[in-house]
């Protein structure tokens, strides 16, 4: 069903949790609420369901108005940060649940049980306690008992954070997979850019009560609406610049001054893949030291310490990397193919400045 | 958990954790927890029944159906059947209203729930005779309609159940405080409204806390003397509950009499606690065949 979130507002005594919000959600879209913890995120889930009344503002299911209509009657299924399991029941109890509220018949609640355990892998686990479980397949109890009474919408808060990288990348796919075969509008909440990147359609993200910015993962990567969304997605180097005799600098580094006075400052900021490397000396204008090689699976993330000291991060595969010969300790030379200017937070950013020639987005950026 | 580790020799040594203490010291207080349990709170209980039956089970069994025994018998399960449910009810109200919510008086109303804990029995009575009582505020009022409190049932049932107001919702306030309030809005989105949260979700969690409290006050409400001495008036036959009556008979050189109702509260007691524990057993049970029924291993989702 589509959401839709109309100027929102809620305050906690003087504190706005959420200032002014609004955005869309369409029928069947898998959507990521993303931000620091404290960013009103959870509150905005919580809104939707009708676990918190909005101080300002309207929410519309179906194009619906459904402020004053209660959690229980919107229909929707919720999973909770901590799964929030009823530790007195049994796995078939829990997903059963709902049902029993409904009063469908028991063949029907033993059907949709069974149809949900097998879609769940959760099979066999019917009469285990949530205690006897993991946490993963807590996390799948949750979600099978929400999805039970075939709810409007399926909204999950911080549905991977309570367990281990490795589950959680497995429950990541799982949930694309599920939200593929179901096409139930989804929307979750996380604090983890990777995660929302990675899963989600579209990614609305939040900092301090505030929408920063709405776009599909590839938008808001690549045109991040302000500093605070280009810092959070993806890894960025930001410099703070000053302009003196027509160009902005940062100890040695140069850049044009976008037409600013003398003495006035400007930020900007580029993607670690902006940044290229050299073992020729001489091929680059900048020259620095390799302090360090990080290794990102696929990907390497390689730091760069110029003469100032000042830290510049880079990243390539580990296929250029050995092509380049790079190792820690080497003296290289590099430039910076694009970058962005950032000059102050809130305001709408500028188009990328190519420096050189343009480059294709590197596959698996993010990481 | 300690292992069993086979040496090169081929002796079985349990290994222990290094916060462990001396074999001296475990047994040391294991001994002073069975001897204290066996002198003051076993050897008397097997006393009372020794007491009980010491001329036999025919002077055990007319002591039981005395009239003046047997009225006291009925006039204790009767309080104990008003103020138990009374109690349970307002136990749960108030550590429902502590637990998940605040507002101000919150303190305070966990202190006036403490405070019949820290004010003396007899003066608890006395409280009663001063509001109730003839030369009370209420006395004379109440006088006036024919209506009798003090040394006389509702005098009885209100001292009891003052008594016992902290015990179910002492009991209650932590383990509902430790549920907290997550799986209550779980059940709300599936769409379970107040009571049905109430009944099946939040009742189960908080069932063994209740059971312990109902227990408790039931014990007590049946066991109550001194704020009951105070309001009853001690009239034979009409507002002598079991304890009241267990000192008459007593102070009458009728020990046989005394101790055969006194083994009736024992027994009470006894068998409130075997059901206590029956319940337990069965609860754990039920959790070990879940355990074992499913021991399987599934393909695909270990995780």
């Amino acid at each position: 069903m589509s959401i839709e979130v109309k100027k929102i507002t809620k305050r906690f005594g003087d504190v706005a949790a959420v200032n002014d919000v609004s955005f869309t959600v369409n029928e069947g879209e898998l959507v990521a609420l993303l931000g620091p913890s404290g960013g009103g995120k959870t509150t905005v889930l919580r809104m939707i369901a009708g676990l918190e009344m909005p101080t300002e503002g309207d929410i519309l299911i179906r194009g619906k108005r459904v402020n004053d209509l209660k959690v229980q009657k919107r229909n929707i299924g919720f999973v909770f940060q901590n799964y929030a399991l009823f530790n007195t029941m049994n796995v078939f109890r829990n997903v059963a649940f709902g049902l029993k509220i409904k009063k469908w018949k028991q063949p029907d609640i033993e059907a949709r049980v069974a149809e949900l355990l097998e879609l769940l892998e959760l099979k066999g686990l019917e009469k285990r306690f949530p205690h006897q479980l993991s946490g993963g397949q807590r996390q799948r109890v949750a979600i099978a008992r929400a999805l039970a009474p075939k709810p409007d919408v399926l909204l999950l808060d911080e549905p991977f954070g309570a367990v281990d990288a490795k589950i959680r990348q497995e429950l990541r796919q799982w949930l694309v997979h599920l939200h593929h075969d179901l096409n139930v509008t989804t929307i979750f909440v996380t604090h983890d850019q990777e995660e929302a990147m990675e899963v989600s359609d579209r990614i609305v993200i939040f900092s301090k009560g505030n929408l920063e910015q709405i776009g599909t993962p590839r938008e808001v990567y690549e045109q991040p609406s302000n500093e605070f969304v280009a810092r959070f997605i993806g890894v960025m180097n930001i410099l703070e610049l000053e302009v003196e005799n027509g160009v902005a600098r940062i100890n040695e580094l140069e850049f044009p001054s976008h037409g600013l006075q003398k003495g006035q400052k400007m930020r900007i900021g580029f993607r670690p893949y902006a940044v290229g490397i050299s073992s020729d000396p001489g091929a680059y204008r900048y020259h620095a030291i390799l302090r360090h090689t990080y290794f990102l699976g696929i990907m390497l993330r390689v730091e760069l310490e110029l003469p100032s000291g000042l830290i510049l991060r880079s990243r390539m595969t580990k296929e250029e990397y050995s092509k380049l010969g790079l190792r820690d300790g080497l003296k290289v030379s590099f430039q910076i193919r694009n970058y962005r200017v950032l000059s102050s937070e809130g305001e709408m950013l500028s188009p990328e400045v190519a420096t050189t020639h343009e480059i294709p987005v590197v596959l698996g950026e993010g990481i | 958990m300690a292992g069993h580790i086979k040496t090169k020799r081929g002796n079985t040594v349990v290994s222990k954790r290094g916060t462990e203490e001396s074999p001296f010291v475990k047994w040391l207080l294991i001994g002073i927890a069975l001897v204290f349990s066996l002198v003051f709170l076993l050897l008397p209980l097997v006393n009372v029944f020794a007491q009980a039956f010491a001329k036999g089970l025919g002077a055990y069994w007319y002591a039981l159906v005395d009239p003046d025994s047997w009225a006291a018998m009925k006039l204790t399960l009767l309080v104990s059947a008003i103020t138990v449910p009374a109690n349970t009810i307002f136990g749960i109200a108030a550590a429902w209203a502590i637990a998940k919510f605040d507002f101000r008086g919150k303190s305070l109303l966990t202190t006036l729930i403490d405070l019949p804990f820290a004010v003396s029995p007899v003066v608890a009575g006395l409280m009663y005779v001063l509001l109730f009582g003839l030369q009370g505020y209420f006395g004379t009022w109440l006088d006036d309609r024919n209506i009798r409190v003090i040394f006389a049932v509702p005098g009885i049932v209100l001292a009891t159940i003052f008594i016992t107001f902290p015990f179910v919702a002492r009991e209650l306030i932590p383990v509902m405080q430790a549920a907290g309030t997550a799986a209550e809005q779980a059940a709300q989105t599936l769409g379970a409204g107040g009571w049905k949260t109430f009944w099946y979700v939040t009742m189960p969690s908080v069932k063994w806390g209740l059971i312990y409290g109902i227990i408790l006050c039931n014990a007590r409400a049946m066991g109550e003397f001194g704020a009951v001495s105070v309001v009853s008036g001690h009239i034979t036959g009409q507002t002598d509950t079991m304890p009241l009556r267990v000192e008459k008979l007593y102070n009458e050189y009728n020990s046989v009499g005394a101790f055969a109702i006194a083994s009736l509260l024992a027994l009470l007691a006894l068998i409130t606690l075997g059901i206590k524990t029956w319940l337990e057993v069965r609860a754990e049970n039920q959790e070990k065949a879940a355990q074992q029924s499913d021991e399987t291993p599934l393909p695909g989702n270990q995780f």
